[in-house]
């Protein structure tokens, strides 16, 4: 049953993409201008007020997404955006990072890095535990040194650094 | 000559010798030397890897720069910028991965010499190219700059804003992405700088009540996230494999490829107009590579032969790129417009540095100025050696499992983000700008607009609002004068280029018809 009539068993379409991209911008837009509206898009006591720069912008983009939109409505494309395998991948990177950034806040930012390191060797290569130690754990440790130490940049740190005085 | 005597000026300044405190112990040492060449490594290993290109590479790495003299900072910052554009080449002719989006013409026909096993003399060809469109960037830069900047002295707001117009008009008529995404991507650019606080009138605007849109969005946040995140979205979806060809570079290889070369003189010298040309108006490196490239294969009389493996189809690109990635920062620095993403992270670190970037750099910061470019040429010389003496060791950089480089580069895109101005907030938003250029880039918005337009959003919008002010509201304005009317005309014809090209063709077409 493959060919090329069945585009939307391997993945989105390139067009509904497309068009979800031009309503979106469309909204933003939308948000531009009611925000501008709200700070005053006129003529004040020094001259335009601050909403006026802003609603301008939000008045072309909204008109330029219109044009975009009507394209995306139009076209025949019937190409696949990615397939639902490449998709999965985009995913898999895309959760963990999520992940490690949520964590920063509570464990810090290297030992957060330590974990987001440690598990993606884990899930594409593969290679033995001290290996993956090493690195997992040097990397996190030379950039604390770089920024904590030569630099004085302070980054979040969690419990485990407070414990060792820092 | 005053701007010979600047330049040696400059020289003196980037050569000079200085107490140097590295690892506890103090030094004597010409630092921006130093500095220089950890520029250059850092900035190839970029250039390299993919996922971190020049722009983000400098994003990332700006916030540490902070407490460094601005000369030596927009030293190791612009050699990182140059290592970038060296590095791009090695991945694209050893690997068929360009490393940096201008050096996909490359490719092209780099990769088919490597397959030949001419990997050496391609690498050679590129890394030589680069240098001479690179210094005829600079040559000309230390020519025109000056004058450039000392004309721009006389602009009042209503020209600054026309040279804005100008630079934003010549993204949507040039790009090769079609002009309502290019103006769109711009528009989103342009409304993301205006969140926050007015710097006109002080006044708040587009916070709708939350604390955390008070700061506006940063552009550095923004290029971390489209450029770095984005990337690496990508490369995931794509499943990249590395299997390289093997570099061998040796003295012999480079000694015969450089007697080659010379022949080339004609190819040479194009592109590196057209790359100059496509360097100050902000169309940037990439389109510059592959219009030297379509150019080349039209008038060579081995053109058939491009995309087999033939040298001039590298020669071409990597010239005109490097020659465009140079002079991008000749409109920064003279006109604070700056010509590529790139140069826009190194505006945005001029003034951070409080900096001035536009014509009053050359008469106040005149050390400065002419540092950064007195380090241009001698960059260019050590980049040169560099990468012709560490093509193996770079390669090797590419063996390394991406399963390790992705979550290394992830750790550093967002040490980047937070340092900028110690936000968490500014973290998520990476992640968001991620994910936003990982679609824009799929449904072909071009980036750059969106990043310049974040850039010179502020800027743009206070000479727009103050020429304004000054007409009493008079949009007349923007054409009162021959000097602001022109550009402003400039502007306009470089907006509907697209259209007056067609239109010119067609009418062509038609006299070419009838007289048939």
């Amino acid at each position: 049953m493959s060919g090329d009539g069945n585009a939307a068993d391997q993945g989105p379409a390139h067009r509904t993409v497309e068009i979800g991209m031009a309503i979106a911008m469309g909204l933003f837009a939308i948000l531009v201008i009611y925000g501008a509206w709200i700070a005053g898009v006129g003529w004040g006591f020094e001259g335009p007020k601050a909403g006026f720069f802003p609603f301008i912008i939000g008045v072309i983009l909204l008109g330029a997404t219109a044009i975009n939109l009507r394209n995306g409505l139009q076209t025949s494309d019937t190409k696949v955006f990615a397939e639902w395998s490449q998709l999965k991948q985009v995913w898999a990177v895309t959760w963990p990072i999520a992940v490690f950034i949520a964590l920063v806040p509570y464990i810090g930012i290297y030992v957060a890095s330590v974990l987001l390191i440690a598990f993606f060797m884990m899930w594409i290569s593969s290679y033995g535990p001290v290996r993956f130690a090493i690195i997992a754990i040097s990397v996190p440790l030379i950039t604390f040194l770089v920024f904590e130490r030569w630099f004085l940049v302070a980054l979040p740190k969690g419990p485990l650094e407070a414990m060792l005085g820092y | 000559m005053a701007e010979f005597a600047n330049l040696f000026h400059g020289f003196a300044t980037v050569l000079a010798f200085q107490d140097v405190n590295i690892f506890g112990t103090t030094m004597y040492l010409p630092f921006n030397v130093f500095i220089m060449v950890v520029g250059i490594v850092l900035g190839v290993i970029i250039g390299v890897l993919p996922g971190l290109g020049g722009a983000n590479g400098v994003a990332i790495l700006l916030p540490l720069t902070f407490s460094m003299q601005p000369t030596s900072a927009v030293i190791l910052l612009s050699c990182i910028y140059w290592g970038a554009l060296f590095g791009g080449a090695i991945t694209s002719i050893l690997f068929n991965i360009p490393g940096e989006p201008w050096s996909v013409a490359t490719t092209f026909d780099g990769y088919p010499m490597a397959q030949q096993g001419k990997a050496g003399e391609a690498l050679t060809a590129a890394f030589t190219s680069s240098f001479i469109g690179a210094f005829f960037a600079v040559i000309m830069i230390t020519l025109l700059a000056p004058m450039v900047a000392a004309f721009a002295l006389r602009f009042g707001a209503a020209e600054k804003f026309a040279v804005y117009f100008l630079a934003f008009a010549s993204f949507v008529g040039l790009s090769k992405e079609p002009p309502f995404k290019t103006l769109a991507a711009m528009l989103i650019g342009f409304a993301l700088a205006t969140f926050g606080t007015d710097h006109m009138t002080g006044s708040l605007r587009l916070t709708f009540g939350s604390n955390l849109l008070l700061p506006g969005f940063d552009f550095l946040i923004a290029v971390i996230g489209l450029f770095g995140i984005g990337e690496i979205l990508l490369t995931m979806e794509e499943g990249l494999k590395f299997k390289g060809k093997d570099a061998k570079i040796n003295l012999r290889v480079v000694l015969q490829t450089w007697a080659k070369l010379p022949q080339y003189w004609w190819t040479y010298l194009r592109s590196c107009i057209i790359g100059c040309w496509m360097g100050i108006t902000p169309a940037g490196a990439t389109p510059a590579s592959f219009m030297s490239y379509g150019i080349a294969k039209r008038v060579s009389k081995n053109g058939k032969n491009f995309g087999n493996g033939e040298i001039e189809g590298v020669i071409a690109p990597e010239t005109a790129a490097h020659a465009a990635g140079k002079s991008a920062l000749l409109p920064m620095l003279a006109l604070g417009v700056p010509g590529s993403p790139t140069a826009a992270v190194l505006l945005g670190g001029l003034l951070i540095w409080n900096l001035q970037p536009g014509p009053m750099l050359f008469v106040e910061n005149k050390e400065f100025v002419w540092g950064l470019i007195a380090s241009m040429y001698l960059g260019n010389v050590v980049g040169l050696i560099i990468v012709l003496t560490c093509v193996p060791l770079l390669a090797a950089i590419l063996r390394i499992p991406f399963g390790i480089i992705a979550p290394i580069i992830l750790m550093f895109c967002a040490v980047g983000a937070y340092t900028v101005r110690n936000s968490f907030f500014d973290v998520i938003m990476m992640l968001a700008f991620g994910i936003l250029g990982y679609l824009l880039k799929k449904t072909n918005y071009p980036l750059a607009p969106l990043v310049l337009a974040m850039v010179l959003g502020d800027r743009a919008e206070e000479a727009f609002r103050q020429a304004l002010v000054g007409s009493g509201g008079n949009l007349g304005v923007f054409f009162s004068n021959a000097l602001v009317s022109s550009i402003m005309a400039l502007g306009f014809i470089a907006l509907f280029w697209s259209v007056i090209s067609a239109g010119i063709s067609r009418v062509r077409g038609t006299n070419t018809a009838t007289a048939g």
